[in-house]
């Protein structure tokens, strides 16, 4: 078995230059059985109550994003030598205000439920780690 | 004191069923793909029951048994309506302990709280409604001498109702009492982390109701929620949830050009001003225990006081007695009637608490009490449990900007009026807030100026049957708990007629 390492998200802000999400090995292997479910997948940022703030899963196009969203980044979850299988994480611009500075990991935990999302069914859902990202802080 | 036993054991209030299946057309149906999902109980950390896992195959057969259902319920007096949701009212409060003990074992929350709030609330509730359209008019205009306008309130038909697992009769209560009392048939899907309970009250209510009127089916929201939202079969969605999965509703509704309502959380201020400590007395006492309310259900609630704004002259004494009065919080067994802090959840939620604590003092918030997870041991040992937590810090820490859902504070100081009312606003959310004051002037014009759709006013987490709730800004669109919300599931029907013989004239 190939061990799978964290895949990192390239920079889609504008004017920045580092990274803002990545997804661990346990949320690639994830991702790559969902896709093979499901066809192509996306991630929109969550805020709010019960299942709030958390990243939502679904099928690529499903959920329609806007000028009101920001484009976190792009983030590839094929095996090495493999087709490209491209997921973008978007958050809405206003929760993007509040958010920019941390860095976010997609890790996955045992669970049930996460609003519309598309992992559930396997009895876990996706969740946001953070941390503080250089050069940033809380806009005071 | 009183220790309920826990479902299962010879002398418990409750025993679940193995398994429970959908509820369609008034019996019960295997789903069918015929599978089944475990509902677990956070307190324990073990399954309870099998629940049927429904798929876009049984949301069609509850539409097609809502569908035959909905013309002949739509028709029947508002007399007839409101008798049925008064013997729904009944038979809750007869097993006002039955539901309670099985909604604090599904949902973690003390049994304190399901006693005296969610299980009499959601009789209340029905008893509102039954109210509300009985004594609800339609309403006519004359237009000139011989034409009149007639306004009729019509059911919109079918409609569809998504509801939360953190009160799970309570808050599928609010969406179906205002729904049934206007003459609408209904799907509705429960909460995937507490089902059964819904189960439970409709296998008490079922024969009250005509068969396919009420019609439950049970599932994930990727396999059922998604197929009963975007259905061109129902006429309306109600949905209490995140801002991702509403706005994902919406989509859906636009699609099929049917209205919606949403409830979709907050980050609700409580906001103290300087004169509630001008003596030591009940009132002072009073906004103590107002403070402490961010603990209520185990913070999983959309309007938790999660951020304390205290003013600065009373910013130390206020917060030191009010951290003295969170350790008296007793976290414990949810069954047990002292508990006030129960279990959170599921594991999902408890890890996300954890990960706010984590992310918390990275943004460099002081840590003020607790922050860890408690394990109470024993039968408990798999029980998701987490300490009242208080952190002091600033308004644009995430901290303060997100819905963690768990009993953890956020706590800052504020300088003078307009201070509080701009941190209190410096929000994306609006659904409820709280303002303490002894001067009524300074009560009335904060209550007025924070954008929020409910502002509790020298008291917090009431919820009466009759005061409207619902958001501003991003928490949401739409009223419950009030008669507005008898318009979000009608029609305005209006007759125009004409009570003359003369022509118009034109050809």
């Amino acid at each position: 078995m190939s061990v799978i390492d964290n895949v990192v998200a390239s920079v889609t802000v504008p004017g920045e230059t580092i990274p803002r999400v990545e997804f661990l090995p346990v949320t690639v292997e994830l991702l790559r059985t969902l896709w093979d479910q499901y066809g192509p997948l996306m991630f929109h940022q969550s805020g709010g109550c019960c299942d709030g703030s958390s990243p939502m899963c679904f099928p690529e196009g499903d959920f329609r994003t806007s000028d009101q969203d920001v484009l976190l980044g792009r983030l590839d979850i094929a095996p090495a030598g493999g087709a490209p299988q491209v997921l973008d994480f978007w958050m809405s611009s206003e929760q993007f205000e509040y958010w920019s500075h941390t860095f976010l990991t997609v890790d996955v935990v045992k669970g049930r439920g996460s609003g519309f999302s598309v992992e559930a069914p396997e009895g876990v859902r996706f969740m946001i780690r953070s941390r503080l990202m250089d050069g940033f802080g809380p806009q005071l | 004191m009183t220790i309920y036993h826990p479902p299962g054991s010879p002398d418990s209030k409750v025993t679940f069923k193995p398994r429970y299946e959908n509820w369609i057309g008034g019996e019960w149906v295997k789903p069918v793909k015929g599978q089944y999902f475990e509902d677990i109980s956070p307190v324990n950390g073990k399954p309870l029951a099998e629940v049927a896992r429904g798929t876009a195959e049984d949301i069609e057969l509850a539409l097609d048994a809502a569908h035959r259902a909905a013309p002949a319920w739509g028709k029947t007096s508002a007399t007839a309506r409101a008798d049925i949701l008064n013997k729904i009212a009944d038979v809750i409060e007869a097993n006002l302990e039955m539901l309670a003990v099985a909604e604090t074992w599904e949902n973690g929350k003390p049994v304190r709280e399901t006693l005296n709030a969610d299980i009499p609330l959601a009789a209340d509730h029905f008893r509102y409604f039954a109210a509300a359209i009985r004594s609800q008019e339609g309403y006519f205009a004359e237009m000139d001498g011989s034409m009149t306008a007639y306004h009729y309130h019509e059911p919109l038909g079918v409609v569809g109702q998504i509801i939360p697992w953190n009160f799970p009769i309570l808050m599928a209560v609010w969406k179906l009492a205002p729904a049934l009392a206007a003459g609408n048939a209904i799907v509705l899907k429960p909460a995937e982390q507490t089902p059964v309970t819904i189960l439970m009250l409709v296998e008490l209510i079922g024969d009250i109701l005509p068969p396919g009127v009420l019609n439950i089916v049970n599932g994930f929201g990727v396999e059922a929620g998604k197929p009963l939202a975007s259905s061109p079969r129902i006429r309306k969605i109600a949905f209490t949830g995140e801002t991702t999965t509403g706005r994902l509703i919406l989509q859906y509704a636009a699609a099929n050009i049917i209205p919606a309502t949403l409830e979709l959380g907050g980050k609700s201020p409580n906001v103290f001003f300087k004169d509630v400590a001008d003596h030591d007395d009940a009132f002072y006492d009073k906004c103590q225990e107002g403070f402490v309310m961010f603990a209520f259900n185990n913070g999983e609630v959309c309007t938790s006081p999660s951020r304390a704004l205290i003013e600065k002259p009373i910013y130390d004494s206020f917060l030191g007695d009010a951290i003295t009065r969170t350790k008296k919080a007793v976290l414990g067994n949810p069954l047990d009637t002292d508990t006030m802090v129960g279990a959170q959840s599921s594991n999902d939620q408890l890890e996300k608490i954890m990960s706010y604590i984590d992310i918390g003092k990275q943004e460099g918030a002081k840590l003020l009490l607790g922050g860890e997870r408690v394990d109470l041991g024993g039968d408990l040992a798999g029980g998701f449990y987490v300490e009242p937590t208080i952190f002091e810090g600033h308004n644009k820490m995430r901290l303060f900007q997100e819905e963690i859902f768990g009993p953890v504070l956020a706590v800052t100081s504020f300088d003078g009026y307009d201070d509080g009312i701009s941190i209190a606003n410096d929000t994306l959310y609006g659904l409820g807030a709280g303002v303490w004051s002894r001067n009524g002037n300074i009560a009335y014009r904060a209550g007025r100026d924070i954008q929020a759709g409910r502002v509790w006013v020298n008291n917090y987490h009431a919820y009466p049957a009759g005061a409207a709730f619902g958001g501003y800004k991003s928490s949401g669109i739409g009223r419950e708990n009030n008669r507005l919300a008898l318009s979000a599931y009608q029609q305005t029907k209006n007759l125009l007629v004409s009570y003359s013989e003369d022509k118009l004239g034109f050809f």
